[in-house]
Order: C-alpha cells, then sequence, then structure tokens
C-alpha cells in the first residue's frame, strides 16, 4: 500500500509529463498545419503531370529513353522515406513491417535516420542515407532522385521503389509502395501519387497525332527527369504531412491518457487520505474510551 | 467545336490559374506560340517570360518560369515552377532579387548552385518584364 506521500509525488511526475506531451502536441499541430498545406498543394502540379506523361508517352510512338528502360529485375533498390525522429506513433512502424517483408537482396536508399537505423541493424545493404528537412526542398529531393537515377543507368538495379507514408487526413496515414523507375506504364500506376482522379482523362486524345517541339527526344528527354525529380519531391511532402499528423495525434492520446492517470491518482490519493482521518478518528475515541 | 480553351498554370505551391480563356500567348523555347482553341496537339518546353490569356477582349499578363506546356484542341496545361500575375509582382522586391541574383552569379559557384542561380535571375527579369510593361491594371 503506497502512503499518501508516495502517490503525491506521481501525480506531480504525471502532470510533468502531461505538460510536456501538451507542448509537444502544440508545436506538431503547427508545423502539421504548414506540412499539410505544402503537401495538398503540390498535388494538382504532379496530377498534370502525370496525366500530360501518360498521354505524351503513349504518342511518342518508339521513343524510348534509358529511364523508361524495361529489364529482367536481378536486383531491386527502395527509396526508404521513414522519420528522423520518434514519438510519432506507429508511423515508422508500418513502414519497417513492409521492409521486414522484403527480399534480403534489396538495396536501400534511406531519407531520415529511422529508416537507416532499422537497415543497418538488420544488416541489409544500405546505399545512401539522405537527410530532409522540416519543410522539404526540391534540391533535397533531386539529389535523391538524382541517386536513385543513377544507380538504375548504371545497371546496378533494374527496379526502383519507394516507400512512403501517404498523407490522407490527419487521423489516417498509410504506408504505401509505389514504382519509381523505370518509367513506364503510367496508366497503370493509376497516375502516380494519387487514386483520386486516377483514370481521368488518360488517353483521351488517343487517336490524334501529337506534335513536340524541338522533337521527342529533347522534350522526354527534360521532362523526364523533372518528373522523377518532383515526384520525389511530392513523396518527401506527404511523408513529412503524415509525419507531423501522426505525432500530434499520438501526443494528443498521451496527453489525454497522463490527465485521465492523473484523475484516477487524485481519487486514490483522496481515498487513502479520509482513511488515515477515520483511522486516527477511531485510535483517539477508542484511547479516550480506554481511559474513561 | 470548342469554341475557347481551358487554360492551366501549375506550379509545386498551387494551381496558379484554371480558366476558360480564348486565346493564349507563350514563351515557348523556340519562340513565342500564339494558341487558338484546336490548334494541333503539341507538347514542348516553356522558358521564363511573359504569357498573355485573352479572355472576353480582357488580356491578362502572367510572368512564367521554366517548364513544360501540354497543348490539345481544347486545353492548354503549363507546369512551371513560377506563375505570377502581373498585378501580383512587387517591383521593389523582384528588383532586389535580380540584384541579389546578379551579384551571387560573380561569385564561384557550383554546377547545380549556378543553374539554379540564373533560373532565379530569369524569373526575376521576366517578372520585370511584365510589370514594366504593364505597370497599371
Amino acid at each position: 500500500m503506497p502512503s499518501t506521500r508516495d502517490i503525491r509525488r506521481r501525480i506531480k511526475s504525471v502532470k510533468n509529463t502531461a505538460q510536456i506531451t501538451k507542448a509537444m502536441q502544440m508545436v506538431a499541430s503547427a508545423k502539421m498545419r504548414k506540412a499539410q498545406l505544402a503537401a495538398l498543394a503540390g498535388r494538382p502540379y504532379v496530377q498534370t503531370m502525370n496525366r500530360v506523361l501518360a498521354t505524351v508517352t503513349a504518342h511518342a510512338g518508339d521513343f524510348t529513353h534509358v529511364l523508361m528502360e524495361r529489364r529482367p529485375v536481378q536486383r531491386r533498390a527502395v527509396l526508404l522515406i521513414t522519420t528522423d525522429k520518434g514519438l510519432c506513433g506507429s508511423l515508422n512502424t508500418n513502414l519497417l513491417r513492409e521492409v521486414a517483408h522484403m527480399d534480403k537482396n534489396t538495396l536501400f536508399i534511406c531519407a531520415g535516420r529511422k529508416g537507416g537505423q532499422y537497415v543497418a541493424r538488420t544488416k541489409r545493404e544500405l546505399a545512401a542515407e539522405f537527410t530532409y528537412h522540416d519543410t522539404p526542398t526540391f534540391a533535397e529531393a533531386r539529389a535523391m532522385s538524382k541517386f536513385a537515377q543513377k544507380l538504375f543507368t548504371d545497371g546496378k538495379v533494374d527496379h526502383v521503389d519507394v516507400l512512403y507514408t501517404n498523407f490522407i487526413n490527419t487521423l489516417m496515414q498509410r504506408a504505401e509502395l509505389r514504382p519509381l523507375l523505370p518509367i513506364g506504364e503510367i496508366k497503370a500506376l493509376e497516375a502516380g501519387v494519387h487514386g483520386e482522379n486516377a483514370g481521368d482523362d488518360l488517353g483521351h486524345s488517343a487517336a490524334t497525332e501529337f506534335l513536340f517541339e524541338p522533337d521527342a527526344g529533347a522534350v522526354l528527354g527534360s521532362l523526364l527527369p523533372h518528373y522523377l525529380n518532383f515526384q520525389v519531391y511530392q513523396f518527401l511532402l506527404e511523408a513529412k504531412a503524415s509525419e507531423h499528423s501522426s505525432r500530434m495525434v499520438a501526443m494528443k492520446n498521451a496527453t489525454d491518457n497522463a490527465k485521465q492517470m492523473i484523475k484516477d491518482l487524485t481519487l486514490e490519493y483522496n481515498k487513502l487520505r479520509q482513511a488515515n482521518i477515520t483511522r486516527e478518528l477511531l485510535e483517539i475515541t477508542s484511547a479516550a474510551m480506554a481511559m474513561g | 467545336m470548342a469554341a475557347t480553351l481551358k487554360l492551366e498554370i501549375v506550379t509545386p505551391e498551387a494551381r496558379v490559374y484554371s480558366e476558360d480563356v480564348d486565346m493564349v500567348t507563350i514563351p515557348g523555347i523556340e519562340g513565342e506560340l500564339g494558341i487558338y482553341p484546336q490548334h494541333v496537339p503539341l507538347m514542348t518546353e516553356v522558358t521564363s517570360g511573359e504569357l498573355i490569356a485573352r479572355k472576353g477582349g480582357q488580356e491578362f499578363f502572367l510572368a512564367v518560369g521554366d517548364g513544360f506546356v501540354e497543348i490539345t484542341g481544347e486545353r492548354v496545361s503549363v507546369m512551371t515552377d513560377m506563375a505570377m500575375k502581373a498585378d501580383d509582382i512587387d517591383e521593389m522586391k523582384v528588383e532586389e532579387a535580380r540584384k541579389r541574383a546578379e551579384s551571387r552569379l560573380s561569385e564561384k559557384l557550383s554546377d547545380e548552385e549556378d543553374a539554379s542561380v540564373r533560373a532565379a535571375l530569369a524569373q526575376s527579369l521576366a517578372q520585370l518584364k511584365v510589370k514594366r510593361r504593364h505597370p497599371r491594371r
């Protein structure tokens, strides 16, 4: 049976914890709003790009690009986008569970420290580890995308996927695996980042001839790398929005739990205090009676 | 037959413009392109410059950066890294940005930095050009 002093001490420590988690929740929710807006604002661009690319590749004729080359898959690479810090609920766990199912031979490109640590701990092969900021910049995405493109064009890997957390809403984020390289069959990719508006307009003008200026090679040659860079950038934005949302929810739960705990402990404390008073009264009266 | 074109301008930050217009002039990589409805499907690159959209006798001016454009008979989709309406351009700020970019160019830069500074400079120049030509609308 703990003494009243023990309980008082526990209440105090739980209160401190609640204060900290509350502060973290505030920080996360401020960041979350920004990250969510950024992720949502980027979607129209990516969707337009997907649509354009889908029509264009359908019309480019027999033109092929090194990034579109399909080879028998001997080695796969995965761009794993995780967070740098923990305390964000099951976000990383969900991602890493996917990793655990993957072939041992898979090569990993990690963005975010948690993924890098996991890959090293499970003794898988880590090709590179990138960092990205709270507000991802396009340059960071370009570095990752360039690296993946180089692995692919050098023939070190034959297929590149991206494993990231798709932001659905504040309460829901889902770990998703999306193919990145080779580019091709874009129609089959559900038009890239998002399922919604997927089939929309694809192959709309299937019969018409497409002109390219100056020519198909030049236009696609600069469009495809840009498309990939941007795709990765959008993945980063989505992952960040998910991270902050998930963290905010986790911290909110922690605060609520701490508050409930304080309530329970206070009740217990009061019960104990009253029991003590009753016992003391009893002792005094029984002593008085014995004297009399 | 469509008598109007759906002009869509998207940047990584937002969908800047999405309206039906009568005609649009785009700064293409091989010179200016004037696009009317029923244009033959075309795909090309955009360079930084001035984009003019004409709608019901009125003209709208935008400064755009590098990017791509996809043209079909009824739709023009411009994907670019910058798009500013003439009214939204702050000349003082842009002038400052231009000077900053120019002074950066004189420093020693890596290829990547050099490219990004040059792109920023081209964007500032395009904005200035649009703003000076149409000071008040």
